[in-house]
């Protein structure tokens, strides 16, 4: 972690940054009051970190998640994701951004009630205008990384907890994102199947997936290498754990 | 998102929620049936009215010389009094037109009345006797079923000799033959020489109810007083001749009547066209009216979907908001909703379709209105649910299109 490089305004990441935040703020116009939920965020996570972001609620990770996430914009300061600055793309473009570069595991899964396994892997390749065939294909290859090669007609109903988290990674992973950006993942799961999804992650980033995951659960934040802890909307600490 | 995802999409959609699907298709079922019901009604009529109507009246490229139009819609009892005070037609004025129009045409006369005939105690009543010359049945294009018409010689010599119409072959003769056959028609003797192949019916009436006699037979005094004829019948090989003809007859009627410029004919030259623009304003007013259900109908069918897609945008804000943070572009998720109201309004098209093509089927079958399919109401009833969909499905999906995602991703 030493190659961090002390980035100014105006600079390019290095190539093996992954993540660049410099100075990110974001607020919210609440009508009556402002509300500053970031504060000056700057932070670097390179190729194939596995980073936990923790902080109580408040503290912004939301909103840092948001946008690492490139579901929302900085009112101010910079942000490269994978060697391009997204910090001032329009609606479409950021889409785009999502669609190629990020896979999101959210706490409530989100699969499509109606659709199959596969199906629902198959989501991000259509937005991301690939044929048929190649996209089934891709979307078993990634059910089979997580386990589930024999689950694919299965609608979500038809599985457990564990399994669904499983197939919702499986569609964050069929893109080839540059990261994953898991949120709370564990968050509905009891504890003997948080502990196999985190030896999923632990296993994605053991084959060089870069990781974040937001969680506000010390044991879930134990798992990655690197803790990042906000508060009031700044970083408070950045720990990388000794293996 | 290629559109035929978006649409497979929809349909997906559409089959997993039947019920509410169904019902909101309902409006543009409603208005693609009656759209392609009435405009049937209509094509079917017209069609009736150009090609056989008209025809079997009046005869291809023919035209009559009459005292008063044959057809006489609702005319004010002052027009009425006024053709009654007009000359008739008469004998030597059809002698004069047949020796003074140089165009080629056959021409026949023709008067008509009701009679009853009768063969030994049996009767048939109320039918039409029309007394003609010998090529009338030629200028009618009636065919022979049995027999044969009568000659020019005939008709010159006033032969009572009868031609029947189907009905009263039937009628008369049931199994038997008619031919050579005695009939009494006002009293008189009529040998059957032949009989005129089924005509069927046109708007419920009957084409079949009718004897034709030669024009100076004794019966003629049954129709007409002495000397005079309903109509002289003229029938040129063209249009254009028979244009021809026409301008050239009128030019010798007025002479004969010794009309000065400015007044008016008092006769008429009637073509095919008159029955026929008779018919084209009952027919304008139906398609004034129709246009007015049909937008109705497919208003209430837009606005029903557009309430729908609401609806579905409204309980699936959460999917929007996931299909965009996983890369759905405003355009995508614009398109996927616009591609759901297209189909649930398409589909419903498809359904009037086949209901308006149903239903057309029933008129023909069990109401004397000729109906028929026009191919272009189908197009039309397609486009027109085509378009409903995409105008109802505007505003929900744009509405869906501009949902902010963090926001729909934490709806509950």
């Amino acid at each position: 972690m030493s190659s961090v490089q002390l980035f100014r305004t105006g600079d390019t990441p290095l190539p093996d940054v992954i993540i660049l935040a410099h100075k990110l703020t974001r607020e919210y116009d609440m009508g009556s009051e402002l509300v500053r939920a970031l504060r000056g965020v700057s932070v670097q996570i390179l190729k194939n970190e596995y980073v936990a972001v923790m902080g109580p609620s408040g503290s912004g990770k939301s909103t840092l998640m948001n946008l690492i996430g490139c579901l929302d914009t900085p009112t101010s300061g910079e942000y490269w994701l994978n060697g391009q600055k997204v910090s001032d793309l329009a609606d479409d473009e950021l889409a785009r951004i999502r669609n190629k570069e990020i896979g999101f595991v959210f706490q409530t899964f989100n699969l499509l009630p109606r659709a199959d396994a596969l199906h629902n892997v198959e989501l991000p390749l259509i937005y991301a205008g690939m044929s048929a065939r190649i996209r089934r294909e891709r979307a078993a290859h990634a059910l089979k990384r997580v386990g589930l090669g024999d689950r694919m007609d299965h609608k979500p109903n038809e599985l457990s907890g564990g399994q669904r988290q499983r197939v919702a990674i499986a569609r964050a992973l069929v893109n080839e994102p540059s990261i994953l950006l898991a949120d709370e993942p564990t968050g509905n799961l009891d504890s003997t199947t948080s502990s196999e999804i985190m030896d999923v992650f632990a296993e994605l980033h053991q084959q060089g997936q870069t990781v974040v995951m937001v969680t506000h659960e010390q044991d879930i934040a134990a798992h990655a290498a690197r803790v990042i802890t906000l508060r009031d909307g700044v970083v408070a600490t950045d720990q990388a754990r000794a293996a | 998102m290629p559109f035929f995802e978006a649409f497979r999409l929809a349909i997906q959609t559409i089959r997993a929620q039947k019920l509410k699907s169904g019902f909101s298709l309902l409006g543009v079922f409603i208005g693609v049936a009656s759209l392609i019901g009435a405009w049937s009604i209509v094509n079917g009529v017209n069609r009736y009215m150009t090609e056989k109507f008209a025809q079997t009246l009046y005869g291809v490229n023919t035209f009559q010389l009459r005292r008063r139009p044959m057809f006489t819609p609702n005319v004010a009892d002052s027009v009425w009094r006024a053709w009654a005070r007009r000359p008739r037609i008469r004998f030597s004025d059809a002698e004069a037109l047949s020796t003074g129009l140089t165009v080629p045409v056959i021409t026949a006369w023709q008067s008509s009345d009701r009679v009853t005939v009768a063969y030994r105690n049996k009767e048939a009543r109320d039918i039409e006797l029309t007394t003609a010359s010998e090529r009338y049945f030629e200028i009618k294009n009636l065919g022979f079923a049995l027999g044969r018409p009568f000659t020019g010689e005939e008709n010159r010599s006033g032969a009572p000799v009868v031609v029947l119409g189907d009905a009263v072959a039937q009628r008369l003769f049931a199994e038997r033959a008619p031919l050579g056959k005695s009939v009494r028609i006002g009293g008189v003797p009529y040998r059957v020489i032949g009989v005129v192949t089924k005509q069927g019916s046109i708007l419920g009436f009957p084409l079949d109810r009718f004897v034709v006699v030669p024009a100076l037979s004794p019966a003629q005094n049954l129709v007409n007083p002495p000397g005079i004829l309903d109509a002289f019948l003229v029938k040129a090989h063209s249009e254009l001749e028979m244009r021809e003809a026409i301008s050239q007859a009128e030019g010798i009627m007025r002479g004969r009547r010794h009309l000065r410029p400015r007044q008016d004919n008092n006769f008429v030259l009637e073509t095919s066209e008159g029955v026929q623009q008779f018919w084209a304003g009952i027919s304008r007013i139906l398609v004034v009216l129709l246009p007015g259900v049909v937008v109705i109908s497919l208003v209430i069918g837009g606005i029903v979907i557009m309430n729908i897609m609401l609806m579905a945008v409204a309980e699936r804000t959460r999917e929007i908001g996931l299909r965009k943070s996983l890369g759905a572009r405003r355009r995508d998720v614009l398109r996927q909703f616009l591609a759901e109201s297209t189909a649930i309004a398409t589909v419903g098209a498809g359904f009037g379709i086949v209901a308006g093509i149903g239903l057309t089927m029933l008129i023909d079958k069990i109401s004397p209105l000729p109906a028929s399919v026009s191919p272009m109401s189908i197009v039309l009833g397609v486009i027109m649910g085509a378009g409903v969909g995409v105008a109802a499905g505007v505003y929900p999906a744009s509405r869906a299109a501009r949902l902010d995602p963090i926001t729909a991703l934490r709806q509950e």
